[in-house]
């Protein structure tokens, strides 16, 4: 086996080297009644060439040929080839976190240039070197809001993901006292917030929202903050960011987000990349690893990870989270991306995606689609569809084409809105006009 | 570390077994001694309580913070915290390099001053310091 | 002096690299940018803003700024990395190869079943063979690392209880963790609503029946328990424990994290473990990526099953299904299905080996027993028995010469070794943990060995040099006393002239 290194010869001398006579000695300190008695029933093992004939197969069906126009929360941008190339030179790949700083400079200086790159694209000071995903991030930003503000009562606006709402409702399931409640959805696809009362520990927004509406984060900001509670703002679409006002300028306290736009692959839902960025005098109360700038012994500059107390390896039960891994390589990776893109191209990546969105959404109200209130949009927005639809929808099937997603299967999810009939759709600058105009004379035709 | 020998401890203050120190006439000032500061290492944050709040002998009131290692500080007496060091937000430094002076940490309002007897003086908590090396 | 030592290969050329946003010029394109062929839209003025002050870099420019940080790391591909507890075995390039194949890396997350059978029944099988490694029952891919995998099973132990405590049975409020644990254990325990009792380590360096006997009273939930334990020995009564924490109504969560021990030797379903979770980036060999990600399947018994996160996928005739219907259900714990792309390279990991990993393990085991064995004369071993994959040595030979355990792993570093894992478990004084893992050769341990013996020799007669390393690095001890007093996270925190 081209993984295990050890000869037979190998394997004798070091039983001889520890005074032992075969492998299964080894094992003698395992009590009778915790051992194995079964074999390991697994398939035989592969050759690389079996093994990719296999996983050829599989990825056949694997789902990643299909044309997909719809996110919810799962973005396919072009991604350079730069970006995977750099990321998997080994040095960075196969390399722990950097809790020896001396000889993980790279991996330390990659996660501060990402924390500041997030800090600018989010509107906040601080940032952290990643969370699992956006809902775990979005859970943690809710946790840490109830942590300053010293209150148990937690806002929701319907209009946030309703994966990432589950999430939240499982982080929050076995705590004591907590009051979960979700504002519902207004009639122009924004969170209607009017109900918000009481003490608050933080009201929890996405923008552009589940929806892909644009919400209205100041006044959501200012609502909250006369409550006294703090204002977490997510999103799971970043390009917007390249044209709208960052929910940091807006008031956000918190900010939570998913990254996989920039430069991750869509990978069937994971591994992507949860962002969590906060206000300086929020920052002992961040949860996960943070890189700070130091100088070493001779005077030189340098990175360390740093504010550790904060962290389970050293509080223990009384740490701000259990995280410990976090999604470093992915940090990496859109860190790459993000200096592959440059700030200029990033803005122009966004308008292209604004202008293919409203491309779409104006050709299919040609074609009896209505909108939903006239609220603003980014690369996604979700529509009222003629009754024939779904049969359209169901043929287009057979050509590997998903058109939109009937929001149905969130029927029950989303209070003050009623998903019947609606679906969702959206673009990137991937998409390109020929594709929508296909797109466009497909659903023309009807069932 | 440094040598038992020349850990500096003032006797006109009282010690707790959990290497709190206490001035024995107002202002009541808690910090922690000299072994404690070098035990810890260098303080990089102290968490600090709120002024008024009570505490009762032994109680939690904040922590103290180094790179690897959080501290529980625990009050050698019960009262009402009247002051804290505000300066050691900034200064955490101050415990390592003056914890007997700019690096105190609360002012105390000492509900009973009885209390005071079962600390110990200099010389029992440099005796306590030599068993327990 | 006639000893002769010649390190594994250290020092070289060391590049110096600007920040990134001190590189590049405004208009300068990094990658190919796509033309709008449709007419412009707007937004309304109001909401508009500048976008993120990144900076403009060509497209070679990126990729010199990059290699360059990459030439200051240190990886498994670079050498040997006995960092105990984490198991930093060789990461297998197919396994690479195989999650980038389009049609997994570019499949939505939320097509329909019919749409992704292939990735549906990845998920499947690598969730029926992670259950049947470990002897248990079924698994699920959500948890997205190990601290979110130990999460995922006290929560389902926690709904466990909530559902029993409905038909009568007492609150339960409290959970058992041995001294030796993870912090990650007592912080997930904070986190399912729970406080942390602690089990005090037996004189052997495992837990006590008759510790447990005490300590598991009506409000206790059940244990968390690492097994093989973090000094790399094998809890000897742990079988016995459980029945016991059954008996009083309790449940065992196991922490994984060493399970790269006892592949094919250890059952943790006739142990009695309820849950258990896996570390795929460290047993099942798929790269740390410098922190992340990971991906912390669990695998659970009969009893818990009802309670795994969903949705799951479920296999019905020769088709796979997403199973909604889960009314016991802790619910999600991930936007999507976990870390799919890590579960390739698991999977495919698994495919290549078949029953060569009970083989791993046991070489695992060699190789720590072989360096336990090597280095007990030189460096003081607390717990001198037969140890498992990694063992735990102490600086306690060393500390004379006013040498630490600190300077002995900065010492490795010169010497061209990642250092071990230091100052864990806690209760050892100093501990020095090593874990060879079974994809280190012979020579490559014995080029260890002498490393660490000629650092024993030095710190009694050159203890400075240990004082002083590393020496031959991009940055040297760090200041991290000032960096976490006045914390520089971003360069927009940058003072002034260092700006």
């Amino acid at each position: 086996m081209r993984y295990l290194p050890h000869t037979q010869a190998d394997i004798d001398e070091m039983l001889a080297a520890v005074g032992l006579n075969n492998l299964d000695e080894l094992f003698e300190q395992i009590p009778e009644n915790s051992r194995r008695i079964r074999p390991l029933n697994l398939p035989e093992a592969m050759t690389e060439w079996e093994l990719t004939a296999h996983m050829q197969e599989l990825a056949a069906a694997g789902g990643g040929d299909w044309q997909v126009f719809a996110h919810a929360g799962s973005q396919p941008h072009h991604i350079p080839a730069i970006v995977p190339y750099l990321a998997s030179r080994s040095e960075f790949l196969t390399s722990y976190t950097p809790y020896q700083p001396e000889i993980s400079q790279g991996t330390l200086q990659a996660i501060f240039e990402f924390q500041t790159l997030i800090s600018r694209l989010v509107g906040l000071d601080v940032t952290n070197a990643s969370m699992y995903d956006g809902s775990t991030a979005m859970a943690e930003a809710t946790l840490m809001a109830m942590r300053i503000t010293k209150r148990r009562r937690v806002a929701v606006s319907a209009l946030v993901h309703p994966h990432w709402r589950q999430v939240l409702s499982t982080y929050l399931a076995p705590l004591a006292d907590v009051e979960l409640i979700t504002l519902p959805a207004g009639p122009d696809g924004r969170t209607d917030f009017s109900g918000l009362c009481g003490e608050p520990a933080v009201l929890v927004m996405q923008s552009p929202n589940f929806l892909g509406v644009i919400e209205d984060l100041e006044a959501a900001s200012q609502k909250i903050k006369s409550l006294g509670g703090l204002l977490a703002a997510g999103f799971s679409e970043p390009f917007a960011l390249g044209l709208i006002k960052s929910p940091g300028e807006l008031g956000a306290d918190i900010v939570f987000g998913e990254a996989q736009s920039l430069g991750l692959a869509q990978a069937f839902g994971g591994p992507t990349l949860g962002l969590l960025s906060c206000k300086t005098e929020f920052v002992r109360q961040i949860p996960g690893r943070l890189v700070g700038r130091s100088k070493d012994v001779d005077g030189k500059d340098g990175f360390v990870l740093t504010l550790a107390t904060r962290e389970q390896h050293i509080r223990r039960s009384r740490a701000v989270s259990n995280i410990c891994s976090n999604a470093g390589h992915c940090a990496l990776t859109c860190s790459i991306f993000m200096a592959a893109i440059g700030g200029s191209g990033f803005r122009q990546t966004a308008q292209v995606n604004l202008d293919l969105a409203a491309y779409l959404r104006s050709g299919l109200e040609k074609l009896g689609f209505r909108r939903i209130g006239s609220a603003p949009v980014f690369n996604e927005f979700a529509m009222h569809a003629p009754n024939n639809f779904e049969a359209v929808h169901e043929r287009l099937k057979s050509q590997k084409i998903l058109a939109g997603l009937s929001l149905n299967m969130w029927k029950n999810d989303i209070p003050g809105f009623n998903p019947e009939g609606v679906w969702l759709f959206g673009v990137t600058e991937t998409s390109g006009k020929a594709r929508i105009d296909a797109l466009l004379r497909e659903i023309e035709k009807g069932a | 570390m440094i040598e038992l020998k020349d850990i500096n401890i003032p006797d006109d203050i009282k010690y707790a077994e959990d290497h709190e120190w206490v001035s024995v006439e107002a202002p009541f000032r808690i910090g922690v001694s000299d072994f404690a500061q070098d035990a810890l290492g260098d303080l990089t944050y102290v968490e600090l309580p709120e002024v008024g709040m009570k505490l009762t002998k032994g109680e939690e009131f904040g922590t103290l913070e180094s790179t690897k290692s959080v501290s529980p500080l625990y009050s050698p007496l019960s009262g009402e915290v009247t002051a804290v060091n505000d300066l050691l937000e900034d200064e955490p430094g101050q415990v390592n390099s003056d914890p007997y002076g700019e690096g105190w940490i609360i002012e105390i309002a000492p509900a009973n001053l009885d209390e005071l007897d079962e600390l110990l003086d200099a010389a029992a908590y440099q005796e306590k310091l030599e068993q327990e090396e | 002096m006639t000893h002769k030592f010649t390190p594994a290969g250290t020092g070289g050329l060391v590049l110096q690299e600007k920040l990134l946003w001190e590189k590049g010029r405004k208009g300068r394109e990094g990658m190919s940018l796509v033309k709008s062929d449709v007419p412009p839209a707007s937004l309304p003025a109001d909401i508009c803003g500048s976008g993120p002050d990144w900076p403009d870099l060509s497209e070679q420019e990126v990729a010199r700024h990059y290699t360059r940080l990459s030439s200051w790391n240190f990886g498994v591909d670079t050498g040997m990395y006995p960092l105990g507890s984490c198991t930093m075995k060789y990461n297998p390039k197919i396994n690479e190869t195989m999650a980038a194949l389009p049609g997994f890396s570019g499949a939505h997350p939320l097509l329909p079943a019919s749409a992704c059978q292939g990735s549906m029944r990845l998920i499947y099988e690598l969730e029926s063979y992670l259950a049947e490694i470990v002897g248990l029952k079924a698994a699920s891919l959500q948890p997205a690392a190990g601290a979110h995998g130990e999460l995922c099973g006290m929560l389902m132990i926690a709904a466990w209880h909530r559902h029993n405590e409905k038909s009568g049975a007492p609150r339960k409020t409290k959970v058992l963790i041995p001294d030796t644990a993870h912090g990650t254990n007592p912080a997930t325990a904070t986190m399912s609503g729970f406080t942390e009792v602690k089990v005090p380590l037996g004189p052997k360096g495992y837990i006590e029946l008759a510790q447990i006997d005490k300590l598991m009273q009506d409000d206790v939930a059940g244990l968390m328990v690492t097994n093989p334990n973090t000094l790399g020995l094998f809890e000897q009564e742990l079988a016995d424990i459980i029945a016991l924490i059954h008996q009083r109504g309790g449940l065992v969560y196991a922490d994984g994290a060493n399970l790269n021990a006892v592949m094919g030797y250890a059952d943790l379903g006739r142990m009695g473990v309820d849950v258990v979770h896996y570390n795929l980036h460290k047993t099942m060999s798929t790269p740390h990526g410098g922190g992340g990600p990971g991906s912390g399947p669990v695998a659970v018994s009969e009893t818990l099953i009802p309670f795994l996160p969903g949705p799951r996928v479920v296999k019905n005739g020769d088709k796979y299904e997403w199973q909604t219907d889960l009314p016991l259900s802790i619910g999600r714990l991930h936007g999507f299905h976990g870390q799919f792309g890590v579960a390739v390279k698991a999977y495919s990991y698994i495919l290549s080996m078949g029953q060569n990993l009970k083989k791993a393990s046991a070489l695992a085991v060699l190789n720590a027993n072989y360096i336990k064995e090597k280095l007990k004369g030189a460096f003081d071993l607390p717990f001198d028995q037969p140890c498992m994959h990694e063992c735990v040595f102490t600086d306690a030979k060393q500390r004379a010469a006013k040498v630490s355990t600190l300077d002995i792993a900065k010492r490795l570093i010169d010497l061209g070794y990642h250092p071990p894992t230091v100052y864990f478990p806690l209760v050892v004084h100093s501990a020095i943990m090593i874990e060879p893992t079974e994809t280190e050769s012979k020579e490559d341990l014995d080029a260890f060995i002498a490393a660490m013996l000629e650092v024993a020799r030095e710190a009694g007669e050159e203890p400075e040099k240990l004082h002083a390393a590393p020496t031959l690095t991009k940055a040297r001890r760090m200041d991290e006393t000032t960096a976490a007093r006045k914390p520089v996270l971003t360069g927009d925190m940058m003072t002034g002239e260092s700006k």
